[in-house]
């Protein structure tokens, strides 16, 4: 039952895992783009649509990233090329992809979707206890975790990285140092849209294989809530993502024992719980200004 | 200037209409509104379902316009008023949530006929229908009881509303008439339309060890996290059995058609009057999908009970039925009135959950 | 094709007037565009979407219902904003608002008196402003960022009152479905004019939208709003405490968020549900946005957004559009807004040819 549980809580915490890494880079590169939701959902009627088309659930993959990723450049154009404010542009972009997503999606609803099959690692999936937790699952898991150590890497230890934070910094001194910071803040919202659309991906192709409008219901909001609750870090956004997850699940559980406790109130859980271990991470603030990119949110002109 | 236009155009209208003699009347408009997607495979694309076949029958008189995911408050009251306005004859408004709007504008509009599913207020020219699904989910008890090993059900619920728990008290006395044992785990999602919610509901309670599902709400993850771990399972307001191939044994199907085509054609022929409906098996509101995945003798057995239910020997909530706490609530032989199981708020004995109060 | 963007030195008056205008343009264009592909007539369409909610007395009376809300909520929102303080709970503090507001009629349905309805607006302002207060208690105290925290309490507000109208405040009579009784008399806002359903909530979000317009704009406080937004130092400089406007700016948008709930619940739908607000509190952000954060043009940007929900509605009747393309076409308007705003700061020229590798920079 343990196993079980535990595969319950990997399902349920990849997609919030993945899609809010792609927004941590978006935002260590200085750019807050609220429309994970919207990306997300583009993410998960591209990954169906396509996946039912082809037959082949990744093709279908793909899709759900070069959906998120497109979508996410209508993003970048406004507010990097046009300097739009980024709160409500990202905000629209949710309102468009909702909108969007349920017409490409319509003639696809009620079909019965392709599910993207786990891949046994051989010999590391006989492992007792952890064998067939982590190492008989399916692509988009593999990916979660290659994505937290690529990440990782990326931003603390390769010189690109540097550069992406040095702009999340501070963009006019990167920019006098000569850094493109258009141009990487361009790259940055688009792998934040391919992370968005590779979560989607997972949405409609593991999680539940079909689709359905909405189908994301609100898990986008609930990844960018998680990089600040990461403070930017990868690996936080990891304990992060499976802490929520495994509060939400642990509150079905429970009313299934029996506890006989509101329900309401056990939903409310995983959101409390938040709050409560932001508090504690928060307290000390040297620690978070150091992680938080000074320049979030702000936009950027180059002089000439 | 506008208005004259408009004038003109109906007055000429009329004057076709009359000169040649075969079409008297203009088309008839039978408006609906949703609260959901007409596409959410569940409780609103069962009620659209019925709206086609309506269209289909009577479409030579009448139009069937809609507005779908409309939010239950003001907007509703907004949609519903605009759809009177804009010369309904008569408006389906199919969520409870749309009771008082539908109140509202009724008594504003005392020439337009108003229907609304799953409410208790009326008025003369407001009717209230509802289905009986509870019948379907006593028959799906019975089918639970033969099928389970274990004698341990789960039950996928949405909100702690009457209809939702007289669904699991019958499901329960249903089980309960096969295997005086039988237990019944509940988990509330606290929704209605959230696939992934839904299917984690699910396998929570499959790794809780009940070995067969039904479930109230509506979209069908919960019917494919079921045939991935291989337990039978039942669908919910459609048919699911592209979901469950081998997983379904049946599902309740809300068909509305029937009841759509009935007042449709009263309005018609001016014998429309505001009732208060409460329509079961027997009526055709409800359906039960293909008995499949079941050996013949519990498929016979399903369909002995459906029979018995239809011609009224059998009503689901015969005493003596004790109360969760093991107080008695019917004598021997005894029938709740209606008023009774739509405000119902209580679980009988063998359900194993604190109802949320 | 490459666009570049030069700062104007100063804001100009002339695109201020004409961005909008040229937003509005642009969509029209494209939503046209749109509506034939989709083998609708792109007049009739945009006919319904814009001019048609227009033609009637009680569908104007439905546009200040669906707009007073949204303005209420944006006008809070934008001070907090123009202060940088990161309000996206309004939501919350709306529902909450609706809650507190509604303690009186709810366990007191026998009570009719004059007074009850003022106090009800009254506590829904504070029950909106203690809500608020949690997300500037922790961001002063505990150095907690308020974006994350004041949108989580966004849904733990929904889920109490999910819990509220199913249980403890459900009416006895009302055959245990999730909602309390309807308000007494007194309870309910009143209508403005007998002409339509338009109620109260309309004239307090044109009232708070002048105050704050003339707040931002003539007083001291308005002063510090923006200094303290722009440059906490600067602030620091002037004598302003940032720790005082989140406070100020957070209890003033939670306020307003909640004196909405409870006109809402009170006005429009006269008793508590689970379900309240479409989303109000979100769209809000917005409306204040697309009012460029000015009082005065959220007002102009609460009604706007407002009729394409109404024109939505109308299309979708009169011309069957469904509601995913009003969406879509929402979506449109909101970026031509936003991306016609840019002119208003900035020049925008477009390099056609080769780039030089010395333009690439930035």
């Amino acid at each position: 039952m343990f196993e079980a549980i535990l595969l319950t809580v990997i399902t349920a915490s990849t997609p919030l895992v993945i899609a809010a890494l792609g927004e941590l880079v978006t935002e260590r590169a200085g750019v807050l783009n609220l429309g994970v939701e919207g990306m997300m959902i583009m993410g998960a009627v591209c990954a169906f649509a396509t996946a039912q088309l082809t037959g082949s659930p990744y093709l279908g993959i793909l899709g759900g990233i070069l959906g998120g990723g497109l979508f996410s450049l209508l993003f970048g154009f406004l507010t990097l090329t046009l300097v739009a404010n980024q709160v409500a542009t990202g905000l629209a972009l949710t309102i468009l992809g909702l909108g969007l997503s349920g017409q490409i999606g319509e003639s696809f609803v009620g079909q019965s979707g392709i599910k993207l099959q786990p891949i046994a690692i051989p010999f590391l999936s006989q492992l007792p206890l952890v064998g067939r937790v982590l190492f008989a699952q399916d692509l988009t898991f593999y990916l979660s975790i290659a994505l937290v150590i690529g990440i990782s890497w990326f931003l603390f230890k390769s010189r690109a990285g540097l550069k992406v934070r040095a702009i999340g910094d501070n963009h006019g001194s990167a920019h006098a140092l000569g850094i493109h910071v258009i141009r990487t803040r361009y790259l940055a919202v688009l792998f934040g849209g391919a992370c968005a659309g590779l979560a989607g991906a997972q949405l409609s192709l593991v999680y539940t294989p079909q689709w359905v409008e909405n189908m994301s219901a609100g898990r986008g909001w609930i990844a960018l809530a998680l990089v600040v609750f990461a403070s930017w870090r990868p690996w936080r956004v990891l304990a992060g993502g499976y802490l929520f997850g495994a509060v939400t699940i642990g509150q079905l559980h429970a009313q299934a024992f029996g506890l006989g406790v509101p329900s309401q109130l056990l939903s409310a859980l995983p959101y409390a719980a938040t709050i409560v271990v932001l508090i504690i991470i928060s307290h000390n603030r040297r620690t978070t200004l150091i992680n938080t990119p000074a320049s979030l949110g702000k936009p950027f002109v180059p002089e000439r | 200037m506008k208005k004259l236009i408009i004038a003109l155009a109906a007055s000429a209208a009329l004057l076709g209409g009359f000169s040649t003699g075969a079409q008297a009347q203009e088309k008839k408009k039978v408006c609906f509104i949703y609260v959901g997607s007409k596409t959410d495979g569940g409780w609103t694309q069962a009620h659209d379902i019925g709206r086609q076949e309506l269209q289909k029958t009577l479409g030579d008189k009448i139009e069937t316009p809609y507005l779908e995911n409309v939010p239950e408050g003001p907007d509703a009251e907004r949609a519903i008023e605009r759809m009177a306005r804009s010369g309904c004859a008569m408006i389906f408004t199919t969520s409870f949530g749309f009771m008082d709007a539908t109140v509202k504008v009724a008594a504003k509009f005392p020439d337009v006929k108003f229907e609304h599913a799953t409410g208790f207020k009326a008025a003369p020219n407001l009717a209230t229908y509802n289905s009986r699904f509870y019948e379907g989910r006593y028959i799906q008890g019975q089918i639970a009881a033969k099928m389970s090993k274990k004698g341990l059900a789960g039950y996928i619920a949405s909100f702690p509303i009457p209809e939702v728990v007289m669904g699991i008290n019958a499901f329960e006395l249903g089980a309960k008439s096969i295997n005086p044992n039988f237990k019944l785990k509940v988990v509330w999602a606290n929704t209605w339309f959230d696939p992934g919610k839904e299917a984690d509901a699910a396998k929570a309670l499959i790794d809780q060890g009940v070995d067969i599902l039904t479930q109230h709400t509506d979209t069908t993850a919960p019917m494919q996290v079921a045939a991935e771990r291989g337990i039978p399972a039942f669908g919910q307001a459609s048919d699911m059995i592209a979901a469950g191939p081998k997983t379904q044994l049946t599902a309740i199907v809300d068909t509305w058609g029937a009841y759509y085509i009935k007042r449709t054609q009263a309005l018609l022929d001016g014998t429309w009057k505001s009732e208060q409906i409460w329509d079961g098996l027997k009526d055709g509101i409800l359906t039960m999908a293909p008995y499949t995945n079941m050996p013949d003798d519990v498929k016979a057995m399903a369909e002995e009970t459906e029979a018995k239910i239809k011609s009224g020997e059998l009503h689901p909530f015969t005493g003596p039925i004790n109360k969760q706490d093991g107080s008695p609530w019917l004598k021997a032989g005894e029938k709740p009135e209606d008023g009774v199981l739509l405000g119902m708020n209580f679980y009988v004995e063998g359900v194993d959950d604190k109802l949320p109060q | 094709m490459r666009i570049e963007l030069q700062k104007r030195a100063r804001v100009s008056t002339l695109f201020s007037i004409v961005s909008p205008i040229l937003a509005l343009a642009l969509t029209l264009v494209f939503g046209g565009i749109m509506f034939w592909l989709l083998g609708k007539s792109p007049l009739g369409a945009l006919h319904s979407f814009f001019i048609e909610p227009l033609l009637e007395v009680w569908s104007l009376h439905e546009l200040a219902i669906k707009a007073a809300p949204l303005i209420l909520i944006g006008v809070g929102l934008a001070v907090c904003y123009r202060s940088n303080n990161w309000n996206i709970g309004a939501e919350g503090q709306f529902t909450i608002g609706a809650i507190t507001g509604s303690i009186l009629p709810v366990l007191n349905p026998d009570w009719h008196s004059p007074l009850i309805l003022p106090l009800m607006l009254v506590m829904g302002m504070l029950g909106g402003a203690l809500y608020a207060g949690i997300p500037a208690l922790l961001k002063t105290r505990f150095n907690t960022n308020e974006i994350l925290t004041s949108l989580m309490l966004v849904y733990i507000a929904q889920l109490f009152l999910d819990w509220l109208v199913r249980g403890p405040w459900r009416d006895p009579q009302g055959y245990n479905f999730p909602q309390t009784k309807s308000f007494q008399i007194e309870a309910v806002l009143p209508e403005i004019l007998a002409s339509g359903r338009a109620h109260w909530a309309f004239i307090f979000a044109i009232v708070a939208a002048i105050a704050l317009w003339f707040m931002m704009r003539f007083m001291l406080k308005g002063f510090e709003v923006s200094v303290l937004g722009q440059s906490e130092r600067a602030g620091r400089f002037a004598g302003f405490s940032a720790r005082k406007m989140v406070w100020f700016s957070m209890l003033l948008s939670g306020a307003l968020a909640g004196l909405a709930g409870i006109s809402e619940v009170s006005g429009s739908i006269g008793h508590v549900q689970p379900s309240i607000s479409p989303g109000y509190g979100f769209t809000a952000i917005i409306v204040a946005f697309l009012g460029r954060l000015n009082p005065l043009g959220i007002i102009a940007s609460g009604l706007v957004l407002a009729l394409t929900y109404l024109g939505g509605e109308a299309a979708q009747l009169s011309i069957g559009i469904s509601d995913k393309v009003s969406r879509v076409f929402q979506g449109l308007l909101l970026f031509f807004v936003l991306s016609c705003d840019t002119l208003i700061h900035y020049r925008i020229r477009l390099h056609f040819g080769r780039t030089r590798p010395a333009e690439v920079a930035g």
